[in-house]
């Protein structure tokens, strides 16, 4: 049973580009999408399974070596993105490759498919134009042969996987009303440059911010400190990080455009007697809750991303530390030791009505679900190190993420609550890993150098 | 190490007391200059050779009053005269034996009156990162609290928490984490 519905598409993209080189470069414009009227057709799959989809290499319509190299990239990237929400079943590359490619997009012979015993096949073609790629995409039901999806890109040449993370992101809105997470980012720290602060008590490593696709693609350095960089949180806009530095000697709070664009604001202005840690961006992006022992003792603060407005929301001799807010900003939960060990707490933005949450044997950096996930994940202490937990508002129950393997901390959802980044000691060294949210599909992200603290951009 | 670095500090202490340190010379590992030979002797059974003592480390000795000043800050920071502070896990607390540490160390501090200290707090990887963070602090501040108590200025002791970012040992063991629970004295200016 399909159901069809009539859609038109507005020619203006406005979704954020996030290309960046080596520094970042400001983000291109968004691939044009062409101004169009189409019929939509939402796929389905057998009764309780989910589509089966097949993603063969894009047509190359130039032949210059690049196209022929982004045809292929493309298939495969799309490939790849459209499996990770687990809506569609991503039928194996290798079982197709025989299949022959379309001679038109709009002229797609489905026997082939049919017997594949695919539900839907995503065919596309790239032309390259100077330094632009033309891509069109066709999702061709394959019961019907009508196309169910089609859409046209152009933009820059020298990202061709942004063209496969967008028609991604638009496939999983339009046939799964479901946001998307292939055009997102991870930042987190490492030392993979290898770069040692010769202090005065022994050689250290040095941190600095990284960021990459959230596949793990394309991997660049954000920051560059001969000290450390580390916690870094991305602004609601995914423009800009905000991160604990010790660059002038003491840890502060720095909030850096990522593309470039004037000097990095120092919102909770540090000095070498007012240390601030830990930044965490409200959800409307204009203000920051961070740690200070400013007053004697670690407690919570938040100041507008301005600088201005700045108060105190805790106020307990014991430690509080590691802040996040809720999804609609009216509430903060926190790590505190005021109960014995370090557990996780909840208060109000305003910081009344603190409750305790999490009764175990130490617990830290609660990060608060998106919508439509009313849950909490953080690091718990089990057995040698930690596991990533997850506690339900609803029922009250705690579920372990992961379960043993090496020393897992610091979990940070993607911007659609399904997935979890973060950083686990399983293949050695402290490693970037996502995984859905419950417990599948464990994707290693970084695999040079010493790499912590992830977080992942809208 | 803890050991070299205690009778160092002893040395000094014990000058800044005016004791006579200089005649309790360090043991030097040095082999003993064979008596002469007497011809009239020589049929004699040799005697037997002097027992030599085990080759120690020799500690470093100031050779005035103000040699540790005259030094630089990387050498001083290097050989440090200070004594880290060490806590419990997930401890804060400056314990008994601490405050003897401090002690030590405020001895110092009044003797260079002109020295800044920046006060490292660090702590082991069984902890979390982020906690960790508040905790290094929360160290700083207790060593820091407890020297301004003896009477070092305030405005001479700062802190500055690495939480578990730069173990000292990066071992597994429970010895390297007792290790990487510290206050950490640095001498940033003098």
């Amino acid at each position: 049973m399909t159901k069809t519905i009539l859609a038109t598409l507005l020619t203006t993209a406005t979704a954020a580009v996030l290309v960046a080189q080596n520094p970042p470069q400001p983000p291109p414009a968004a691939p044009q999408q062409q101004s169009q009227t189409e019929v939509v057709t939402r796929l389905t799959g057998a009764p309780g399974l989910p589509p089966k989809l097949a993603v063969p290499d894009f047509i190359a319509l130039t032949t210059d070596p690049e196209t022929v190299a982004a045809a292929k990239l493309l298939g495969q990237v799309l490939w790849d993105d459209l499996s990770f929400e687990r809506e569609f079943y991503l039928i194996s590359r290798d079982t197709y490759r025989s299949i022959p490619q379309p001679l038109s997009l709009d002229r797609v012979e489905v026997s082939r498919w049919k017997e594949l015993g695919a539900d839907g096949v995503v065919v596309g073609s790239v032309r390259r134009t100077g330094t632009e790629l033309s891509v069109e995409v066709r999702l061709v039901e394959v019961a019907s042969g009508r196309s169910a999806f089609a859409r046209g890109y152009n933009g820059p040449a020298n990202n061709p996987r942004f063209f496969a993370h967008t028609v991604s992101d638009e496939i999983h809105m339009q046939q799964r009303a479901l946001r998307g997470v292939a055009r997102t980012k991870l930042a987190f720290t490492s030392d993979r440059d290898g770069e040692r602060l010769k202090g005065p008590v022994a050689s250290r490593d040095i941190q600095n911010i990284y960021m990459s696709d959230y596949d793990g693609a394309r991997q660049l350095r954000v920051t560059i400190t001969a000290s450390l960089d580390i916690t870094p949180a991305w602004s609601p806009d995914a423009k800009a990080i905000a991160y604990t530095t010790y660059r002038t000697g003491y840890p502060d709070i720095l909030v850096a455009n990522v593309y470039g664009g004037g000097n990095p604001s120092r919102p909770a202005r540090g000095t070498p007697t007012q240390h601030n840690f830990l930044p965490a961006w409200s959800p409307d992006g204009t203000k920051l809750a961070f740690m200070s022992p400013r007053d004697g003792n670690p407690e919570i603060y938040v100041v507008n991303r301005d600088g201005s407005g700045l108060r105190r929301l805790t106020n307990h001799p014991e430690n509080d530390v590691t802040p996040t807010w809720s999804p609609t900003g009216n509430q903060i939960a926190f790590t505190s030791n005021r109960a014995g060990r370090p557990q996780i707490w909840i208060m109000n933005a305003d910081g009344s009505g603190q409750q305790q949450i999490t009764r175990e044997t130490w617990c830290d950096r609660p990060t608060w679900s998106p919508a439509p996930f009313n849950v909490i994940a953080y690091a718990s202490q089990a057995g040698g190190g930690y596991d990533i937990r997850i506690f339900d508002f609803a029922t009250r129950s705690v579920k372990s993420i992961t379960n043993g393997e090496g020393s897992n901390e610091s979990p940070a959802f993607s911007p659609n609550g399904r997935h979890i980044a973060f950083v686990s000691s399983r293949a050695g060294k402290n490693q970037i890993f996502t995984i859905a949210r419950d417990g599948n599909d464990l994707r290693q992200i970084t695999k040079v150098g010493d790499n912590r603290f992830p977080n992942w951009s809208n | 190490m803890q050991i070299r670095q205690a009778a160092a500090i002893l040395a000094i202490v014990g000058m800044t007391a005016g004791a006579a340190c200089a005649k309790k010379k360090p043991p030097v590992a040095r082999t003993t200059t064979p008596p002469p030979v007497d011809s009239s002797t020589s049929n004699r059974p040799p005697t037997p050779p002097t027992p030599v003592n085990e080759p120690q480390p020799v500690p470093v000795e100031p050779s005035g009053a103000d040699a540790l000043n005259t030094r630089d800050l990387d050498d001083i920071n290097k050989n440090s005269p200070f004594q880290p502070l060490f806590f419990g896990y997930d401890q804060s607390e400056v314990s008994p034996e601490g405050q003897q540490v401090l002690n030590a160390n405020a001895e110092i501090m009044k003797k260079y009156a002109t020295w800044v200290i920046t006060i490292e707090g660090h702590a082991d990887e069984r902890g979390t990162a982020e906690y960790n963070l508040a905790l290094g602090e929360r160290r700083g501040l207790a060593a820091r609290n407890y020297l301004v108590s003896l009477g070092i200025p305030a405005d001479r002791l700062r802190t500055v928490s690495y939480g578990k970012e730069f173990p000292f040992d990066p071992a597994r063991t429970e010895e390297a984490f007792s290790k990487n629970r510290r206050a950490h004295f640095v001498v940033t200016s003098k």
